[in-house]
């Protein structure tokens, strides 16, 4: 099957600067991929790259099996939810969206109804005379949503969509994204740099780092089995352990993560396990997230809200299942 | 770490005294009633504006509804409508209509000039680049304007470099045939309407580039990117974003171009033909003829022209994206 969008070797320098290093990319039709990165390491970059409006230094990129290298953006079917959404100020809300359409040639009637239909699906039925200054910044997010659905786009691309929203708005569209894009079957390529977004939506996430990408696969695969240093420091803060430290218990001297809420937290008085001191705790509603000292290995441990605490700067022992320690590829 | 040991315990009071004085005393008076120094500031020039500014123009416009005796060549105060009357004559409405032509194809040329200009500024141009162009924009306003014109004068003439440069590109039949053109040609182009185009063109660019370039640092790049991403060609992007976005921005330029081509009475005096223009009969009427109310008359054209050109730019929806 071809793939909806393919990199080979795809690098895109700015000067000195290698914004996407020799990245190798599938993405399969009517999946929804997240690419999740810190600020500069290159997953904007791409999405401009599937987009049209950065051309790679070197490497091919294809859309549906069509080589896309000098392809300008407006031959492309691929359309975008900008950052800040890009909507046009001079328009109303219903040009804004029928503007694809209009541009290739569609009758007013036919593109002004065919607007409205997207604005019903994206829930502003009836929006249309409004000015994009009069409304909030979640309803500009939906239309530019139905901006770049009313084009039946081959791959929707969004960038960080959702960064300007507050957290319940955007816990609502990070719902109503993922049952459309089921609906609609497009593939959706979301750039973010929120992991839990990453891993709530998508069905792969690419993790980058340095313009490279450290790992690809599952929101499972990504969070349980991280294979280097930095996806399990990014993705859900794990515990990063040094080869000494997981050698004593795995045998294997290998970088190890282990997930925060693995661990256990004891009193220090109730039996084996290592050694530690509580340094301070984090109330956070429904978790308390508990920073350790591990004789100079720093810790953090997530316990359900409600657990009993020892105090601040107590000594504590902690436990956990050695099957939840992970063994890294990264050599030690 | 203790806060005591790093942070010393404050000592100061938790409302300070007032400076005390004058000066003290005003900026408390000024804090309290904003509005205050608000009417102080505005009053020099709510005055000037009100007083001596729309009061000295609504003199002048009043003078138009005198008329002159003709025998005597004294004026005569009282209403009438016969400057106006006059205004109608063949030979005026042909200096209305002149002038009118001129400043609209001035406005229209510097408007495709300016464009690409303030465009490259607005989007591409960084730092040096920047300032070299203001630089390139301002440094012609900074010479005298007299100069200038008699520079084009020289430019423009005969035996001018421009006929030479035709000459050495073997394309003065090119020039001639222009030249030999009814209306615009001329014996040289320093004589002609053509000339006189020229030189309103070079001479107000700055002010049609500078708003334009304003107009379009305020449009987002990313509209831009989103109009190609939604699939419009550069010419639709240009037509459907850009050029709206840049409408303000142009059509303030085009006051500036419009109205100081319609009032200007020194480069058609000095470059073109002996045909003249609004400028020029206001400046006669008033002077030589003495005919201070058809003078008056003639410099009420140009503001009604104006009005009807802002009324229609608004209707246009011109400043709709401001």
């Amino acid at each position: 099957m071809t793939s909806a969008v393919s990199f080979q070797k795809v690098s895109r320098h700015f000067g000195s600067v290698r914004a996407v290093d020799a990245v190798d990319l599938d993405i399969a039709p009517g999946e929804f991929f997240a690419m999740l990165g810190p600020s500069g390491s290159g997953k904007t970059t791409c999405l401009r790259l599937i987009a049209g409006f950065e051309q790679p230094t070197s490497g091919s990129i294809s859309i549906f099996g069509e080589r896309a290298e000098g392809v300008p953006p407006y031959r492309r079917n691929v359309n975008t939810v900008f950052q800040d959404y890009a909507l046009f100020p001079h328009l109303n809300v219903l040009d804004n969206v029928a503007y694809g359409l209009m541009v290739k040639g569609v009758g007013k009637a036919e593109r002004h109804k065919a607007a409205e239909e997207a604005l019903s699906l994206v829930r502003l039925p009836g929006y249309g005379a409004r000015r994009p200054g009069q409304l909030s910044g979640g309803q500009r997010q939906r239309v530019a949503l139905a901006r770049a659905l009313v084009n039946q786009p081959k791959v929707l691309l969004l960038d960080e969509p959702l960064g300007a929203l507050d957290l319940k708005l955007r816990e609502n569209m990070q719902e109503e994204l993922k049952s459309l894009q089921k609906a609609l079957g497009i593939t959706f390529v979301f750039v973010t740099h929120d992991q839990g977004e990453a891993l709530s939506m998508a069905d792969r996430v690419a993790v980058f780092n340095d313009g490279r990408i450290m790992q690809i696969g599952t929101p499972e695969d990504i969070y349980q089995r991280p294979r280097t240093r930095f996806v399990a420091d990014f993705v859900g803060s794990s515990n990063v352990l040094p080869p000494d430290f997981v050698q004593r218990y795995s045998g294997q001297h290998r970088w190890g993560s282990l997930r925060p809420e693995s661990i256990r937290v004891s009193r220090a008085a109730s039996g084996e396990g290592v050694a530690a001191r509580l340094i301070s705790t984090n109330y956070l509603g429904a978790t308390t997230r508990l920073a350790l000292d591990a004789d100079g290995l720093k810790l953090h441990a997530v316990v359900p809200a409600g657990t009993a605490l020892p105090a601040e700067g107590e000594a504590v022992v902690l436990t956990f299942n050695r099957e939840h320690l992970h063994l890294m590829d990264e050599p030690a | 770490m203790s806060v005591d040991a790093t942070m010393p315990r404050a000592t100061a009071p938790a409302i300070l005294p007032g400076s005390g004085g004058m000066r003290g005393a005003l900026s408390d008076l000024f804090w309290r009633r904003p509005q205050l120094l608000l009417l102080l500031m505005l009053l020099p020039p709510v005055l000037w504006l009100g007083i001596v500014y729309i009061g000295s123009l609504f003199a002048l416009l009043a003078q138009s509804f005198f008329s002159i005796d003709e025998f005597s060549g004294l004026i005569n105060r009282q209403f009438t409508l016969k400057t106006y009357g006059d205004l109608l004559q063949a030979a005026n409405l042909d200096i209305i209509l002149r002038t009118v032509t001129m400043a609209a194809l001035v406005t229209v040329a510097s408007a495709i000039v300016a464009f690409p200009i303030a465009y490259y500024a607005a989007r591409y141009a960084r730092g040096r680049w920047k300032a070299l162009f203001y630089l390139g924009v301002m440094l012609p306003l900074w010479s005298s304007y007299l100069v200038k014109i008699y520079a084009w004068k020289l430019i423009l003439a005969k035996e001018g470099i421009l006929t030479w440069l035709f000459a050495k590109l073997h394309v003065l039949w090119l020039l001639e045939a222009w030249l030999a053109l009814p209306v615009v040609g001329g014996n040289s182009l320093s004589v002609s309407f053509t000339g006189t185009f020229i030189v309103f063109v070079y001479v107000w660019l700055p002010f049609m580039i500078l708003p334009v370039q304003a107009a379009l640092e305020r449009v987002p790049g990313n509209l831009v990117e989103a109009s190609s991403d939604l699939g419009a060609s550069p010419g639709q992007t240009f037509r459907n974003v850009l050029f709206p976005l840049a409408l303000p921005g142009i059509v303030a330029g085009s006051i500036f171009t419009f109205s100081l081509t319609l009032g200007d009475y020194i480069i058609p005096q000095i470059i073109g033909t002996s045909r003249l223009f609004i400028g020029q009969a206001v400046y006669s009427q008033q002077g030589t003829a003495g005919n201070i109310p058809l003078a008056a008359a003639f410099t009420v054209v140009p503001i009604v022209i104006m009005g009807f050109y802002l009324w229609g730019a608004k209707r246009m929806g011109a400043f709709d994206a401001l």
